[in-house]
């Protein structure tokens, strides 16, 4: 009963307390919006949530590493509210709009899937509110439109058939033929139209066997696969994600797919802890930037890397290196904005005008602000190779391509920027 | 240009693992005529049990070959932990509603069964992959091809000898077929409708269980699962004709071989191929290629 | 006979939309102009329930609807939302006119199936067409009214007040419909074909009527809804959109051309508080406020409204 009274006494004073404390110090609110159920969640949308849970704990403690060390965004506490992605775009939308009119967030970071992305970046235009994509990856979001308040702190997909393109000129040589799997929806076809047209302007003589776009979710392989070894391309692209990815190496495995040609998994790392034995040694993973395996061994990543994994039991997968990016680089942009306002609360414009061309550093490392009008993050990116070593998979024969290597030019769409030679 | 073998091999493959996702869903509307759209639930279900319960097993140690029994006994267990309450629990308060109505009730089902999952097993994925390999693997036209595949197809065709049997040739089949005809009739002539109705939802489930238990080997189990199994399974047995074991068969082996074929020759038309084929043979056989027409009351 | 209410209690609620608009917090409006949309598909479905058909393709002319819409925007800069939904709604109207000439046959689970192949062919073709964004689709250029393009701060208000008129319009119209003798042939052969072609009537060509019509409402809300929300994609085709279709239509019953969008609204209320109160359980919310529905209200919401006034009419 003592400890009881206690306990109440203390909220009382708490409760007392509380407005003096709201005065001083209103919190920051953000909306985070990612797959919570589906079968993006698993992959993606849970990782990234349990990113962003770490990350503004430790950032609400003050224990961010230098200069992120300022408790929450200069000084005001980060409160968070998290939504679902899932659903029709109409509902997406829909959300969105309930976020910042009805839950009056001041700023949002989120959105995985493209296709949310280019429905929100309007949106958050006309209702002029800071929006951060934290993981979504067509190009076509700063090449078709400009905005003033959306932003994107992860470098866009084409960096990854890029950069798989230059990985295996740089560890194949000349290739005779590639073949794809990839899944029958946008991020599927651009990640082949890309590849495919990065081999080309490397090796106008590549033969392309067979392109196979099974439908997205289908599970069941056994056609494709049977394709891809009958056809003997040398080379095998896929952008294959989770579940589907999951499935393709377990059908693809034990039937002898991996053993004479060269795979490359674009978005292999999200698997490769799990499927560890499944992977045979010598298949391309890619992290869709120097995440996971790829990121360098900095302040950043030693905090966020162990900090993760002691309050997860799992290692941060690349989405949730993107979200910890996407939340350092908006922290960066506010305590900047906040700064040259006096030290006062910045408004969505002053920090949108404080991202704009932003360099910062994470997790993944350096990210530059440098395409889209200064909206759109480049990165350097990595490919590797599998080891298993003792039953947990190491990368080998890694190779690092600079950030300009592998984006186009501010200005030039990165289709054109590939059929055009990458010329920088 | 790929051989015809493997064509053809593929082909059975896909028509064996379809023939068992979608066999129970034709069983179910034959007997009740309900569509059900749990099956994607139980398909699911089994094939987190089958998946969970596998992996404990062999993690501890016990003896791999008996993997395939621990698939068979999660299914089994997870149909009859959910299938028979849905059904007593409120299934039967809706026989005397319209056919869409029930489609309805099951896809409320459907969704809360999706978050119970999540809730039991959570988001990540469970694999099982021991299963696949542990049995070695054949070849054809040079490719190869795990034996895991052809107990697929062993079992599909044991489901439909077994199935066959228990309604040509047993008196429960004969009573079956009184309560399919007229189950007012049957019920006044002193059969008991409702263990049948109990019993034939619990086997159509059961049969989906199975479906995603023997899967669950060659894929990762994923919330989500079961979504896409629904439409497809759908597609098959409509194209078969609703509540016919034979059309079950024949649409699973058509769409199954036309698949294969598409994928190895033109890969682009593969996301079609199902639809078509449905609207196709629902524009000539309005009732499936072994639907039967209504008796028309007038 | 009773006077027809209808009518009025119709212009009634246009103007408390007028009125309320202007103090309603706007992300209310936006779900406000949705339910529009949705409800005009959902009148649809609901005349082809009467006929006792489901179609479980009804997604295939909101789409068709929709890309019109964005067809107009893109190619020909025409952003008007009056423009838009009209062409919307004949391009339905044409495709189930041709579509109509095959599902006029069917009936039951069939009509339902073949719908939903239907429509999942056009998703495929979306899907397979990069010029049109595939799955990712593509945004539309800003709403304009008659021409002019409200200013920010009114834009929801506008684009709501207009949506409300043009819905009311569709509303009018398809209530004047089924007091036509065409219109009042849907619970009949809903009840028995066959006394209906007795007495000289053609079911086919009534359901052929009625399936045109409730494609072209579907794609009037399509290409508003395109408007509204600024961006369109092939999930607008697939299947699980037209389950929520029907979803709202068991939820909402057939009683009042007035039901569908009340059944719109509360699907969007309760959607909404679902995503908010349990992000990660929302699915299961979803599911038992259906099961609720389809248990202790089995005429649907409508039904409310028809027992309160048997109520009131009753003996005092």
């Amino acid at each position: 009963m003592e400890g009881l009274k206690k306990v109440a006494v203390a909220g009382v004073i708490a409760a007392a307390l509380a407005p003096l404390g709201v005065l001083a110090q209103q919190p920051v609110k953000i909306g985070f919006v990612m797959f919570l159920s589906g079968p993006a969640a698993s992959p993606f949308g849970v990782p990234a949530k349990n990113a962003a849970d770490f990350v503004v704990d430790e950032l609400n403690a003050g224990k961010g590493p230098a200069p992120y060390g300022k408790v929450g965004f200069g000084g005001s506490k980060i409160e968070m509210v998290q939504i679902d992605e899932a659903g029709p775009t109409t509902s997406v939308v829909t959300e969105y709009r309930n976020l910042v009119q009805r839950s009056n967030v001041d700023l949002v970071i989120g959105y995985i899937s493209s296709g949310s992305c280019l429905a929100i970046a309007p949106v958050a235009e006309e209702l002029k509110k800071f929006t951060n994509f934290f993981d979504c990856g067509t190009p076509r979001i700063f090449e078709d439109a400009s905005y003033k308040y959306v932003f994107r702190t992860s470098p866009t997909a084409t960096m990854d058939s890029v950069g798989a393109a230059y990985f295996v000129r740089d560890t194949k040589g000349k290739v005779k033929s590639i073949a794809g799997v990839n899944q029958n929806y946008a991020w599927g076809q651009d990640s082949w139209g890309d590849f495919e047209a990065s081999m080309k302007q490397i090796d106008p003589g590549v033969d392309v066997k067979t392109s196979q776009m099974p439908k997205l979710f289908a599970g069941q392989y056994t056609a494709e696969i049977s394709s891809l070894l009958g056809t003997g391309a040398d080379v095998i692209h896929s952008s294959f994600w989770d579940g589907d990815l999951e499935a393709f190496i377990l059908q693809a495995s034990p039937r002898g797919l991996f053993d004479k040609r060269t795979v490359i998994l674009t978005t292999g790392e999200t698997a490769m802890h799990k499927l560890a034995a499944q992977i045979p040694d010598g298949t391309v993973l890619g992290a869709r930037g120097p995440f996971g395996p790829y990121a360098p061994d900095n302040a950043y990543n030693r905090w966020f890397a162990k900090g993760f994994e002691a309050k997860f039991n799992a290692p941060p997968n690349y989405a949730s290196y993107q979200m910890a990016q996407a939340i350092l680089g908006v922290k960066a942009a506010w305590e900047k904005a906040m700064a040259s306002n006096g030290g006062k609360r910045p408004t969505n414009e002053q920090v949108g005008a404080a991202l704009e061309h932003l360099a910062f550093d994470g997790p993944g490392g350096h990210v530059r602000m440098a395409i889209g009008k200064g909206h759109q993050a480049i990165m350097e990116t990595a490919y590797g190779m599998t080891k298993n070593v003792g039953g947990k998979l190491t990368m080998v024969n890694v190779k690092r391509y600079p950030a300009e290597a592998v984006n186009p030019p501010e200005g030039v769409k990165s289709t054109d920027w590939i059929k055009g030679g990458f010329k920088k | 240009m790929s051989q015809i073998g493997p064509v053809l091999v593929d082909g059975v493959i896909y028509s064996a693992w379809l023939f068992i996702a979608a066999v129970g869903l034709t069983l179910v509307y034959g007997v009740m005529k309900i569509l059900n759209v749990t099956h994607g639930s139980f398909y699911a279900l089994g094939a987190y049990a089958g998946a969970s319960l596998t992996g404990a097993w062999l993690a501890k140690g016990y003896p791999p070959m008996l993997s395939y029994a621990v698939l068979l006994g999660g299914a089994i267990l997870v149909t009859l932990v959910f299938a028979p309450a849905i059904e007593r629990g409120l299934l039967r308060f809706m026989y005397a509603k319209d056919e869409v109505v029930i489609l309805l009730v099951t896809y409320a089902l459907f969704l809360i069964l999706e978050d119970t999952i999540k809730l039991i097993w959570g988001v990540n994925p469970y694999f099982v992959a021991e299963p696949y390999a542990l049995l070695g693997s054949f070849e054809v036209g040079g490719l190869k091809y795990p034996t895991y595949n052809l107990i697929l197809v062993g079992l599909a065709l044991a489901l439909s000898a077994g199935l066959a049997w228990v309604l040509h040739s047993t008196k429960v089949g004969k009573l079956l077929a009184a309560v399919i005809h007229d189950p007012e009739m049957s019920r006044a002539l002193g059969v008991n409708v409702d263990r049948f109705y109990l019993v034939t939802f619990t086997l159509g489930c059961l049969l989906a269980a199975l479906g995603g238990s023997f899967t669950a080997p060659t894929v990762s189990v994923v919330p989500g699962l079961g979504v896409d199994v629904i439409v497809l399974s759908f597609a098959v047995v409509v194209i078969g004709g609703l509540g016919s074991l034979p059309g079950a068969a024949l649409g699973a082996v058509i769409v199954g071989l036309v698949r294969s074929v598409s994928v190895h020759y033109l890969p682009q038309v593969e996301l079609f191929v199902i639809y078509s084929v449905m609207a196709l043979v629902l524009a000539f056989r309005p009732r499936g290629l072994f639907g039967l027409a209504e008796p028309r009351k007038i | 006979m009773r006077p027809d209410r209808t009518p009025a209690t119709l212009v009634a609620i246009l103007a408390a939309l007028a009125l309320g608009g202007l103090v309603l917090p706007q992300w209310l409006l936006f779900i406000l102009t949705i339910a529009c949309a949705q409800g005009l598909v959902v009148l649809g479905l609901s005349l082809l329930l009467r006929a006792g058909l489901v179609s479980f393709g009804q997604a295939l002319f909101y789409c068709i609807g929709a890309y019109t819409a964005g067809a107009l925007s893109r190619a020909f800069g025409v952003s008007d939302l009056l423009a838009q939904m009209l062409a919307g709604t004949a391009a339905a109207a044409a495709v189930a006119f041709v579509l109509g000439f095959l599902l006029a046959r069917y009936r039951g689970i069939f009509f339902g199936l073949l719908s939903l192949a239907l429509s999942m062919i056009f998703y495929g073709l979306i899907v397979k067409s990069e010029t049109l964004g595939s799955t990712d689709g593509f945004n539309l250029a800003k709403a304009t009214l008659l021409g002019v393009r409200p200013d920010e701060a009114w834009v929801r208000y506008a684009v709501l007040l207009a949506a409300a008129c043009l819905t009311l319009l569709a509303a009018l119209l398809t209530h004047r419909f089924l007091r036509t003798p065409l219109g009042r042939l849907g619970p009949a052969i809903k009840d028995n074909e066959i006394r209906v072609e007795y007495m000289g009537a053609s079911v086919r060509y009534a359901i052929h009527v009625n399936y045109v019509i409730a494609a072209a409402l579907a794609g009037a809300g399509g290409a508003l809804a395109a408007t509204t929300v600024g961006h369109i994609d092939p999930e607008m085709a697939y299947w699980t959109t037209s389950g929520e279709f029907v979803f709202i239509a068991i939820l909402a019953g057939s009683g009042s051309v007035i039901a569908p969008f009340l059944g719109a609204l509360i699907f969007g209320a309760i959607h909404t508080t679902a995503y908010d109160l349990s992000p990660n359980t929302w699915q299961m919310s979803m599911g038992v406020a259906l099961l609720a529905a389809i248990v202790f209200l089995p005429d649907g919401l409508w039904s409310l409204f028809t027992r309160l006034r048997a109520a009131g009419a009753g003996p005092k």
